[in-house]
């Protein structure tokens, strides 16, 4: 929006410094995260730029960090124990959180504000706080140092936001139309996956890719509930830091930052093209 | 199991509704609807029309009492397993599927053949002039096709009973009103049973073959479109159903058919004893605007009226009057040759056959 000719002294300062909140704003979120990106392409096994670097020169930069992601077996494993971890974890969160957020969405269920606030609140419960709990609960029961221990964990670090997005999808749901369908002849199971499923699918969608994304990040809960057999990649990060400071962490952080790209685009894709399918917008 | 015969289609059985459990949104209903009848529910909003239809569908259950379809008790069944057809008010079309997806989804769910389900699709979407439209979605047709589409989606599986909720209300007014005489048509030649629901009166009037009016959980009054208009049986129903003129009086005396009434400004007048209750109980008298004749023979029932308001409208003129100390009087003037040129502020008569002054309850 351009500035009005009329604009006074005061709305043209505003106009600017606006811009410059923002500006600074979007520095500070995204500058640390840029900086990653050719650091690890470093030659050197710094976290810093050599002289090499900041003279552009092509012996200053290498993939070696990529090589080593790729050929080590500690990160090889921690890759391969995470993308058996989240995608599990995703799938039950996004069963019980759909199933809790329709059933949550119907009026007569008594307490339903209470069952919310109970099923979001390890969303807002400090994660420490859930993870300590968790690993004394799942030491009793024998969960704690298992693979479906730590799923468990994580699908249920995951439930709200499946919950709170597929809720508000709901909200944008005619009921007319389940009742239509069951007016025709289809039975309660039918309506679901022919009718109310399709429609809410954009909802579950990006509530299943907020989970997933929250079960490949977690590295607090897995440190408690998790076993060596279940280290994950960010457990790997987070002693790699630690222990061994090798820039090989950039390299991993960089594919992340690649791969959660790639998700977010396919997710903003797939959530059009339902919308153009609901009749939303022009087809 | 009782036997079914044709006037006995659809039974309400003291049927008795409550949501909360204390409140009776439907108080002790009965009601035959014919097989091949068009029945419209009609009342205010409020008044539990729409609470019988949803009950009749299913989506609601009966706090008491029965509900026969066909001669079998219904209130056990549930909706999917009715067979009943519906149209509902805000159309409810599947928005992510096509018109022909749409309509062929009640046949994918009774496991018709695919070449059977696109010859009953095809069939039903040419019934309502819509056979080129298959391939289109429900977002990219307007309002009165939408309706239209909805209308196929209720008849293509052959129901014998369809419902209908208010299914014009979103429609502007030239179109509701060629949307009547279509669905008035399918249902003389497809010879279905249909329970319409509606709070515009002149729709129950144009569509019905009966019409039950509803007020506070109650019918009020149950019979054809033009005994409903002519001979209303209580105030709620001649107020509520086209204009009236309300005189408000006391039963002087009734004899016979006829009944003196002694209205509240001191005035006596005659008038038809429908169901103004004894001498001395008070009673409202019901006169239509077009019933009333301006300056004519003077008879019993003719009384000096002052032109208070007119209000050109074309065909007629609507012209308010003081009539027996009641200024909202009202009197529709044909504006053809030979009627009487008012002006405002005139004095004048007015008469009305005593048959067309109905004595109703207060």
């Amino acid at each position: 929006m351009a500035l009005p000719i009329y604009a006074s002294p005061l709305q043209t300062a505003w106009y600017y410094g606006f811009r410059f909140i923002c500006a600074v704003i979007f520095f500070f979120l995204i500058f640390p995260i840029m900086v990653i990106i050719p650091l690890s392409f470093n030659a050197q096994d710094f976290f810093t730029f050599t002289p090499e670097m900041l003279a552009f020169k092509a012996e200053g930069y290498s993939t070696k960090h990529y090589q080593d992601f790729f050929t080590n077996s500690d990160w090889q494993n921690a890759l391969r124990n995470s993308l058996r971890i989240a995608p599990m974890a995703t799938l039950l969160s996004v069963s019980f959180g759909t199933l809790a957020a329709i059933g949550l969405s119907q009026s007569h269920v008594p307490f339903r504000r209470a069952i919310m606030a109970i099923l979001i609140s390890p969303m807002i419960v400090p994660l420490i706080i859930s993870a300590a709990s968790m690993y004394f609960f799942f030491s009793r029961i024998g969960l704690q140092g298992t693979y479906m221990g730590v799923v468990l964990a994580h699908a249920v670090l995951g439930v709200p936001f499946v919950i709170i997005t597929v809720t508000a999808t709901l909200v944008g749901f005619d009921k007319s139309l389940t009742r239509a369908a069951a007016n025709m002849g289809a039975g309660p199971v039918r309506t679901f996956f022919k009718i109310q499923m399709p429609l809410i699918l954009p909802g579950v969608i990006s509530g299943g890719l907020f989970a997933f994304i929250t079960s490949f990040d977690e590295v607090v809960v897995v440190l408690f509930v998790g076993s060596a057999g279940q280290k994950t990649l960010p457990w790997q990060m987070f002693t790699g830091l630690r222990e061994q400071i090798s820039p090989t962490i950039l390299a991993v952080a960089t594919i992340l930052i690649v791969v959660s790209i790639m998700l977010l685009t396919t997710l903003e894709l797939l959530r059009r093209r339902s919308e153009r399918l609901r009749g939303m917008s022009p087809g | 199991m009782t036997a079914s015969n044709n006037d006995d289609f659809v039974v309400f059985d003291h049927v008795q509704k409550s949501y909360d459990g204390e409140l009776l949104v439907v108080k002790d209903l009965n009601l035959s609807i014919g097989k091949g009848e068009f029945l419209t529910l009609l009342g205010p909003s409020g008044s539990g029309k729409t609470t019988c239809l949803m009950m009749l569908a299913g989506f609601e259950t009966a706090t008491n009492g029965d509900i026969r379809l066909d001669g079998n008790p219904i209130n056990n069944i549930p909706p999917h397993k009715r067979g009943i057809g519906m149209v509902f008010q805000n159309y409810a079309l599947f928005p992510h599927m096509t018109v022909g997806e749409n309509l062929a989804f009640p046949l994918e769910v009774r496991k018709m053949g695919k070449s059977e389900r696109e010859e009953k699709v095809k069939y039903a979407l040419d019934m309502v002039q819509m056979g080129d439209f298959a391939g289109r979605r429900p977002a990219q047709l307007s309002g009165g096709q939408q309706q239209r589409i909805a209308l196929a989606r209720a008849l293509v599986f052959n129901p014998q009973l369809v419902l209908m909720d208010e299914p014009l209300g979103a429609l502007d007014k030239q179109l509701r009103e060629h949307m009547q005489y279509e669905i008035k048509h399918l249902h003389e030649s497809l010879g279905i049973t249909v329970v319409y629901v509606t709070h515009d009166q002149s729709e129950a009037l144009t569509m019905s073959d009966r019409v039950a009016v509803f007020e506070d959980g109650r019918i009020q009054q149950l019979s054809s479109p033009d005994d409903l208009y002519e001979r209303p049986e209580n105030s709620f129903v001649a107020q509520f159903i086209g204009e009236n003129n309300k005189l408000v009086g006391t039963v002087a005396a009734v004899k016979g058919t006829t009944a003196t009434v002694k209205l509240d400004n001191g005035s006596v007048t005659e008038a038809l004893a429908v169901n103004c209750g004894e001498v001395g109980d008070r009673t409202t008298l019901s006169i239509r605007p077009e019933r009333v004749d301006l300056g004519g023979k003077k008879t019993k029932n003719t009384t000096d009226a002052l032109v208070k308001e007119l209000i050109y409208l074309g065909d007629h003129i609507r012209c308010r009057m003081e009539v027996h100390g009641n200024d909202e009087f009202i009197v529709k003037v044909p504006n053809a040759a030979g009627h009487k040129h008012l002006v405002e502020g005139e004095k004048t008569t007015v008469t009305w056959a005593k048959e067309d002054c109905r004595a109703l309850d207060a």
